[in-house]
């Protein structure tokens, strides 16, 4: 109850110094029209964003804010390496590239350079782990720093899980597993969802209609449930086959977020089909296939390569969430979301030890940094081929 | 005014239709399943004539479709079967009176506060993300709007689980301000129960905002190069009023639309933030019974979630009608 009565002082006390600014900004500039005519909103958020900043200071100097301090160098670090990323691609590279480089906003080269390390470590992660996977190494439940004085060992950086597995390398094995996976699902969705949906565009009629209305039922499902739905089945149909299940789940989540992608793929394959030059390849006598890969499939690129990164990450969370749930990826392999479920109960110690309640949130923090990165492409890459300034 | 109403009949039939499809898309899924109840309920000891009697029983011997019709009148009287977990073998064979817990006793009060949840987090979010696309429309291009974007991107883009547990790592463990654990009871003071709902609330809220927020800037904006907004400007309105009282009455219909669908997935949010704070909802019962292939509660809680993910699209679209002017006078 105090923290709030304490909140609505602040927020009267930054009330009240918004006037004191707008007035005393007035009196000092001899009445400007800018001080004059400001809407108090403004002053109010001058003043907010003043005492945001003198708050972060203050909390920088704060023994106990460590997890503030790491987020603050966090946000720097990626800053600066954004911005050095962005000035490296300016000098390097074709002049298409250097080109894209010059007018690209620094989140997204942040968002660029953030996919390329996922992609690197997801690539090699074999080389760049310590130790396997489902390796069981050391003691159980190390610690991480590795200060052995903190019930630490500095062969293991971020400690060792509930049976003894190095924690850094299932990290990094976690890109491996958790992206690849998601991108293959995507992968496939695409493909299905893509060649479903020009199919539907060119041939349009019967066969349009029965796959338009099947995708509106599957739509009406959300599709979270959807899948945990048929994930009960496959589970019943894998058995202890742990492999299948993933393999179910490939396939599951890849047809239900299919039916988005053929939505999207439909539409934009309509607006084709009806060009002039479709219907010359059509009285040429091409045939279906190169109607749709020759044709089509070039003209609609921009718009499926956007949907393509929305699409990943959403099959990235719907893959992290079913693993968080328990009945997505299956042990021994090593993700994410498994990890964040496993370790979460060390939130709990973050006073005493804020690194090993930094575990479960580096897991799920890798996960949210690959999504909004990903996002921030597609936001940059969508505001640039619509030509949008606003 | 028939024109409307005639309309808005037109979405509700076909409403009606979806869900009756999707209840036929449930049940045909669950019945991919290899072994049935009465095989599940028996186990181990299982004898080919128990499973003839318990299937005789409850009916399983019958066809598909009538068994489909069956459980479909069932599930329209608010009775949902029985759930494997509760039942036992004596309550099959005995003369009916001592069955085990029904569906419908699990989920009703677990339903009833999931509705909390998502009511406590529509109040919040709902006002938040207006509010903030408002101001983000009215500053656009500044650093307030480009931070806000930044903010929405990044909400919207993570994990429900990431967000809730950096919420609890600040609001619950380093300052002990809000309960993370959320042991709503029966008999609970309503005070009490929207402090330990309040947590999840907000996680649930970070994750709606974001999409709501932009749909709201996004709506206004595209109005403002209109003439009338022109014109309210030339006579010397000032910002804030001009958005308020000539953009967003215009701008509401996108807006409304967009609210409604984000309830709608608050429905599929719920069930990871329910997991995460041990809230008796219905989306941890859900999760429960998908991990236990607890069958007749998976059929059921996904026929609630998924007629509650259609009627709110449908509440979507009715309310977009509505909400046009030119629909609901015709020339």
């Amino acid at each position: 109850m105090i923290n709030w009565i304490w909140a609505v002082i602040v927020l009267a006390v930054l009330f009240g110094l918004a006037f004191v600014f707008r007035a005393a900004g007035a009196a000092a500039t001899g009445n400007k029209p800018y001080f004059r005519d400001m809407p108090f909103a403004v002053a109010f958020g001058y003043v907010f964003a003043a005492a945001a900043i003198a708050g972060g200071v203050w909390l920088w100097f704060v023994p106990g804010a460590v997890f503030f301090r790491w987020a603050v160098q966090f946000f720097v670090a990626a800053a600066i390496a954004a911005f050095i990323f962005r000035l490296a691609g300016r000098k390097v590279g074709t002049e298409a590239t250097k080109k894209a480089f010059r007018h690209m906003p620094l989140t997204a080269s942040f968002g660029l350079l953030t996919i390329l390390i996922y992609a690197l470590i997801s690539v090699f992660a074999g080389l760049l782990a310590p130790y396997g996977q489902s390796e069981v190494v050391g003691a159980v439940n190390l610690l991480p720093g590795g200060d052995v004085a903190n019930g630490g060992d500095p062969a293991h950086p971020l400690g060792t899980d509930q049976i003894g597995r190095d924690l850094l390398s299932r990290l990094l094995y976690g890109a491996q597993n958790t992206v690849g996976i998601a991108f293959a699902t995507t992968c496939l969705a695409f493909f299905l969802g893509g060649s479903f949906g020009f199919l539907a565009a060119t041939i349009g009629g019967w066969f349009d209609n029965i796959l338009s209305r099947i995708v509106d039922v599957l739509m009406a499902i959300p599709s979270l449930i959807f899948a945990l739905l048929l994930m009960t089945i496959a589970s019943a149909w894998a058995g202890s086959q742990q492999w299948q299940l993933t393999l179910y789940m490939i396939v599951i989540i890849a047809v239900i977020d299919s039916t988005r992608v053929f939505r999207l793929a439909r539409a934009v394959g309509q607006n084709i089909v009806v060009m002039d030059y479709i219907e010359a390849a059509k009285l040429r006598g091409e045939g279906l296939p190169y109607l749709i890969f020759k044709e089509i499939l070039p003209n609609a690129t921009a718009p499926l390569l956007a949907e393509f990164g929305l699409r990943f990450c959403f099959v990235f969370l719907t893959i992290a969430a079913l693993s968080f749930l328990g009945v997505g990826i299956q042990p021994p392999l090593a993700d994410w979301g498994t990890m964040v479920r496993d370790l979460a109960q060390f939130i709990n110690f973050a006073a005493f030890s804020p690194l090993a309640a930094a575990l479960p949130l580096m897991a799920a923090g890798a996960i949210a940094l690959l999504t909004v990165a990903v996002n921030f492409v597609v936001d940059w890459m969508l505001q640039r081929s619509s030509g949008l300034k606003e | 005014m028939s024109n409307v109403l005639k309309i808005i009949l037109q979405r509700l039939l076909l409403g009606l239709l979806t869900l009756f499809v999707v209840s036929v898309v449930i049940f045909a899924a669950v019945n991919m399943l290899p072994g049935d109840f009465a095989e599940v309920i028996l186990g181990q000891g299982a004898t080919p004539d128990a499973v003839a009697a318990i299937r005789r029983d409850l009916g399983l011997d019958q066809p598909l479709v009538l068994r489909y019709f069956h459980w479909l009148g069932g599930a329209v009287q608010g009775d949902l079967g029985t759930s494997f977990a509760q039942a036992n073998f004596a309550s099959f064979v005995g003369e009916g009176a001592a069955k085990g817990a029904t569906v419908m006793q699990q989920i009703a009060p677990r339903f009833e506060n999931t509705m909390f949840l998502a009511g406590v987090t529509a109040l919040i979010a709902v006002p938040f993300a207006v509010g903030l696309g408002i101001l983000a429309a009215l500053y656009r291009n500044t650093a307030f709007d480009k931070g806000a974007n930044v903010f929405a991107l990044s909400s919207i883009s993570s994990p429900e689980f990431f967000l809730a547990y950096v919420l609890i790592l600040f609001l619950a463990v380093l300052n002990p301000i809000l309960p993370s654990l959320s042991n709503i009871y029966d008999g609970m003071g309503l005070g009490e129960r929207i402090e330990k709902t309040l947590l999840p609330a907000l996680t649930l809220t970070l994750v709606v905002t974001a999409h709501m927020m932009r749909m709201t800037r996004a709506a206004i904006i595209n109005l403002l190069a209109s003439p009338y907004i022109e014109m309210a400007r030339l006579k010397g309105m000032k910002p804030m009023h001009v958005i308020v009282r000539h953009a967003l009455p215009n701008a509401l219909a996108p807006i409304i639309n967009v609210i409604a669908l984000n309830l709608a997935y608050l429905i599929t949010g719920v069930v990871v933030v329910e997991v995460v704070f041990v809230y008796p909802g219905i989306g941890q019962l859900f999760v429960d019974a998908v991990k236990n292939r607890d069958i007749p509660v998976v059929q059921a809680c996904c026929l609630i979630f998924a007629a509650a993910y259609i009627l709110l699209n449908l509440l979507a679209d009715i309310l977009s009608i509505l909400s046009n002017p030119r629909l609901r006078h015709p020339k």
